[in-house]
């Protein structure tokens, strides 16, 4: 056995069906500990990658290697999937008590009856259910049956936990309270998990890392901060929630900083990047202030863009408010800004943004 | 109209009176129609599972000869056992022809395409996800069947009861195999037909109201069945 620096690796992994390619991964690799969160849009390969990775499906090409040993060859499928637990957007809990589907992992690796109860009880206090043990599951809530369906695979103490879209059949509360019980296990238990989900709040919240996928492949992986400040292509910006996706060309060259031309307008840019160059500028609607007048004085925000409101849609905790600056720009305020201001369709405002609060991709298009 | 009161008078007496015939020809009839429903499940089942679970080219095919088959007409089946069991028959040799044997071997015919389809319908209407998450809970092969098995048994019962259902009022096949042979093969279908014919209102009845409590009984409880919901 080598010395793997991964808990678990995927070698030039293809899946295809039907005569489409599903999921194509040259490289991946799950260190041990970590979380890791697919995320991407539906039809992404996030759940195909899931299964292809816990051995569920069979990859039509290329290895999994766990703990640097191949799945299927040198490390037998069935032992591998003893080592994993998987939990999917339905809890699909077995139609017994709530108890005995905690205890299902248990018994199919024929544990004896004091420790099934032992390590049941544990996790059914883990997850706020141990009232619900002599429950049948067709008598549970959503809720109550993900918790379950969680329970059941850290009933098993997995090596890796595969998680698919765990949480997108419940309503907010129920979602936020499980969120909360889940990252604690993670925490305390030090599972390495991997998690696909379509919502990048989540992903942000419980991974290490985060993978970016589309038409089955991974586009991007790094840090939270990496994916969600520096996204590679518009496609990454647009997922990870930057409304202002502008594309221009480097006009100057100065020392740290950029100018770049977008439909006319200059847009001050902290980048390196020569003139000529087609580039992409992503800015944030959180890093975009409103003004009602050009600032007094000079200030320290580079960009500075008088321009009319076009749109403004209520979010709950902010206001998107669209701007007509010579482009299209968007900024979060907050309710009480908005009132402030009083914002509405057709009025003028300034428009406010760092050179610094601006991420450059250089691959236009892909 | 008085016949009719007359009748069900007579076959009240006779059913509490616990008539030696009628209770006899009862037990015969719960004797062959079970023994039928039994073979038919063994082999329903498998065939069911099998299918439901596997992929395999032809499969609509089979699926729709399954189907089919759930809606055999029993004389049809009687005419064809009747032929292969005959003295100069394929299977004369036997010498089975109007003996409950040959009886339990026309309703096993007839039952077990309906034990398949119910079993294949019941394995079907599972999750598909339901499958990789037991073998994702670590479960072998055979362990994933047993847990399906388990997950589909009150439809699988479902199917039980409709088999039983379906040849215990079937009364074409039984006359042509078993011959209605009294203290023989003679069971509660072949017997209401007889005694009607021969104007024994009061048995025929009485064999009818047994028949009709069977049939509420098995109704009873796939009712239950159909109105129980899964769990998440």
């Amino acid at each position: 056995m080598t010395i793997a620096d991964s808990i678990l690796e995927a070698r030039n992994l293809k899946v295809i069906r039907g005569g489409s390619l599903l999921v194509d991964v040259p490289a991946l690799k799950i260190r041990e500990g970590e979380t890791l969160s697919l995320i991407g849009p539906n039809g992404a390969g996030k759940t195909t990658l899931l299964q292809a990775l816990s051995f569920l499906m069979r990859p039509s090409a290329g290895d999994i290697l766990f703990r640097g040993e191949k799945v299927g060859a040198e490390y037998a499928t069935l032992e591998y999937r003893r080592k994993l637990a998987m939990v999917f957007q339905e809890p699909l809990l077995f139609d017994t008590t709530v108890f005995e589907n905690v205890a299902s992992g248990l018994k199919i690796r024929g544990l004896g009856t004091g420790m099934v109860k032992q390590v049941v009880n544990e996790q059914l206090n883990r997850f706020g259910i141990g009232h619900l043990g002599d429950r049948s599951a067709r008598t549970l809530s959503g809720g109550e049956a993900q918790r379950t369906s969680l329970a059941r695979a850290f009933a098993i103490k997995p090596e890796i936990l595969f998680l698919d879209e765990p949480f997108a059949s419940l309503d907010p509360p129920t979602r936020e309270a499980i969120i909360v019980d889940l990252e604690k296990a993670i925490a305390e238990t030090g599972t390495t998990t991997a998690i696909a989900t379509h919502d990048r709040n989540e992903a942000l919240r419980l991974s290490d890392r985060i993978a970016m996928m589309d038409g089955g492949k991974i586009v991007q992986i790094g840090s939270p901060s990496d994916v969600m400040n520096r996204p590679v292509d518009e496609g990454v910006a647009a997922f990870v929630g930057i409304e202002t996706i502008l594309r221009g060309r480097v006009r100057e060259k100065h020392a740290g900083s950029i100018l770049v031309d977008v439909n006319g307008k200059e847009i001050e840019v902290v980048a390196d990047a020569d003139a000529g160059t087609d580039v992409t500028l992503c800015i944030r609607p959180e890093n975009v202030t409103l003004s009602l007048s050009p600032p007094a004085s000079v200030i320290s925000a580079r960009n500075i863009f008088p321009g009319r409101v076009s749109r403004i849609t209520p979010l709950g905790l902010v206001v998107k408010v669209e701007i007509a600056c010579g482009f299209p720009l968007v900024a979060y305020v907050t309710g009480n800004a908005a009132e402030d201001l009083n914002l509405r369709e057709g009025k003028e405002v300034t428009a406010l943004f760092k050179a610094t609060a601006i991420h450059v991709c250089q691959k236009i298009s892909r | 109209m008085d016949i009719i009161l007359e009748g069900i008078r007579k076959a009240f007496i006779l059913l509490f009176t616990f008539d030696p015939e009628v209770l006899g020809i009862t037990w015969f009839s719960l004797k062959v129609s079970g023994t039928a429903t039994f073979i038919s499940l063994f082999i329903g089942m498998s065939v069911g599972t099998v299918v439901a679970l596997t992929q395999f080219p032809g499969r609509r095919f089979v699926v729709s000869l399954i189907n089919t088959g759930m809606a055999l007409p029993p004389v049809v089946v009687g005419l064809f056992v009747t032929i292969f069991l005959w003295r100069n028959g394929p299977l004369g040799f036997m010498e089975i022809l109007y003996t409950p044997a040959a009886m339990i071997i026309a309703q096993a015919i007839i039952a077990t395409p309906i034990v398949t389809g119910i079993s294949l319908a019941a394995m079907q209407q599972l999750p598909k996800k339901l499958r990789l998450q037991i073998l994702a809970l670590g479960a072998t092969r055979l362990q994933m069947v047993r847990i399906l098995i388990r997950e589909a048994r009150l439809p699988l019962l479902a199917a039980v009861m409709a088999g039983f259902g379906g040849v215990i009022s079937e009364v074409g096949a039984s006359i042509m195999v078993g011959g209605n042979i009294k203290g023989y093969t003679r069971v509660l279908t072949t017997a209401t037909v007889m005694e009607t014919s021969r104007g024994n209102f009061d048995i025929a009845i009485a064999l009818g109201i047994i028949l009709l409590i069977l049939a509420y009984m098995i109704n009873l409880v796939l009712t239950q069945i159909q109105q129980r919901e899964r769990p998440r």
